[in-house]
């Protein structure tokens, strides 16, 4: 069994359709990369997943449980699904170290010393233990990234969205970002990750999602898909992503 | 005599404020998360509690009810009236506030598996009290004032005191007045020191307040 199914996604704003019937799968321990030119709706998708944008038509189920089911527990399956931003959303009212925790003490109820020990080993493994007490508007862009995937990582999540993690970032910063992200795939975390950083899809990926105008184009592995994409558009837009971002990762 | 007619203007102060921060902060939060049926009736409230003279208002709490034989003590009347009026203007200011904050805040609290609720408290109010005290500042110097109102509705504030004194001697007129003045010149000066105390001491570091004075 899949750890994510979505199964026709749909979704329009107004009279705009977003996403016009998305279906993927991910299994656990795989890193997925969805790629496609802005507004194609890899964002709204990847919200349509955790359901902070409901999907009109569709559904979703993380590990056998119907995410999209109107009885479900929300809350418990938001959980256990990370959720990394392409602007990073610190709670700025908190330093380094509350932001990893409170999660852990609001939502898993765990206690407040033993929710300290587990973000300052989050925090060591994104090399951010030197900045516990510091407030995000203190960190750079890069730092911030970081402090939000230990945030992520710190729930112990089935899997991670990666909404464009490094798109707000000063191409210097992004690099750090990317070793992060690294050894997370290869340490077996499931991630879903949008992204235009096609080093970082050839190093880790296991697939990628070529998405367009709301459907997906092409998928498979990245060694198809760089050398031999079978949709026209693939191509054009993998030359042309690589020629404008390079390869940082 | 004014000094201790003082402290009733002080209780007057407390209790409004307390009414109209619990108010008032409802209602905030009511217009932003409420829906549309309970958004449009909170901005209602603070439209019309907003629109009507205060001294109308504490008429109309004073002796409004005691035409129906239900008789309010003064201190309740002023307190109910110059607080329900002071939560309209509170619950604009928290309104501001909430909606400063970047929508992003409460998308990272929802992500987490926070419920809306635990996330209004544990994120959003934290910040929101941050960017409104500079506000809120403001408020406090104007019903700091407003107090002296409830001396139409008979209760024995510092100003009717004052009156009471001037009726015994004229002479003290000019003297009792500027004496009432300077009482209020203390009053919002103490406040104000203490709430902008207490905006240094809430400072996020590193962030720069979109509202509020800087020390820079």
């Amino acid at each position: 069994m899949s750890l994510l199914k979505a199964e026709n996604i749909h979704k329009r704003y107004g009279k705009e359709k977003v996403l016009r019937g998305i279906s993927l799968e991910l299994e656990r321990g795989e890193t997925m990369v969805v790629i496609g030119p802005s507004g194609t709706g890899k964002s709204t998708f990847l919200r349509c997943i955790n359901q902070l944008t409901p999907p009109d038509k569709g559904r979703v189920w993380l590990d056998g449980v119907e995410v999209t089911h109107p009885k479900c527990n929300i809350n418990k399956l938001r959980a256990q699904m990370g959720f990394v931003f392409q602007d990073f959303n610190l709670f700025s009212h908190l330093n380094t170290l509350r932001n990893v925790s409170i999660g852990l003490i609001k939502v898993k109820g765990m206690r407040k010393e033993d929710a300290r020990k587990l973000a300052m080993k989050e925090l060591e493994r994104v090399g951010l233990n030197d900045k516990v007490d510091a407030y995000p508007a203190q960190l750079s862009g890069g730092q911030q990234q970081r402090v939000s995937i230990a945030r992520a990582l710190a729930m112990e999540p089935k899997l991670i969205l990666f909404d464009e993690p490094t798109s707000a970032l000063d191409p210097e910063l992004i690099g750090e970002v990317l070793e992060v992200m690294i050894n997370l795939a290869k340490d077996g975390m499931t991630m879903l990750v949008v992204t235009h950083e096609m080093g970082f899809a050839r190093a880790v990926a296991d697939e990628i999602v070529f998405m367009e105008h709301g459907v997906v184009v092409e998928q498979g592995s990245p060694q198809q898909m760089f050398s031999a994409p079978k949709h026209p558009r693939t191509g054009e837009f993998l030359n042309k992503i690589t020629e404008l971002y390079g390869e940082t990762a | 005599m004014l000094l201790r007619a003082t402290l009733i203007n002080i209780e007057l102060l407390f209790a409004l404020l307390f009414l109209g921060l619990l108010l008032g902060t409802v209602v905030a939060l009511l217009q932003v998360y409420g829906g549309r049926f309970a958004g449009t009736l909170a901005a209602g409230y603070a439209w019309v509690f907003r629109s009507i003279p205060a001294l109308v208002l504490l008429f109309l709490f004073y002796f409004g009810p005691s035409q129906f034989g239900v008789n309010i003590p003064p201190f309740v009347a002023a307190t109910l009236a110059l607080g329900i009026r002071s939560s309209a203007y509170q619950s604009q200011i928290f309104r501001g506030a909430i909606q400063a904050i970047s929508q992003g805040q409460m998308m990272a609290a929802r992500s987490m598996g926070m419920s809306q609720l635990q996330a209004i408290i544990t994120i959003i109010i934290p910040q929101a009290i941050r960017l409104s005290l500079a506000g809120w500042s403001n408020e406090f110097s104007s019903v700091v004032k407003d107090t002296t109102l409830a001396y139409v509705v008979g209760l024995n504030e510092v100003l009717r005191h004052a009156r009471i004194i001037m009726d015994r001697h004229y002479e003290l007129a000019m003297l009792t007045y500027l004496a009432v003045a300077v009482i209020f010149l203390v009053l919002t000066y103490s406040g104000n020191r203490s709430l902008s105390w207490l905006e240094r001491r809430l400072r996020i570091p590193g962030l720069q307040m979109k509202v509020g004075t800087q020390n820079t």
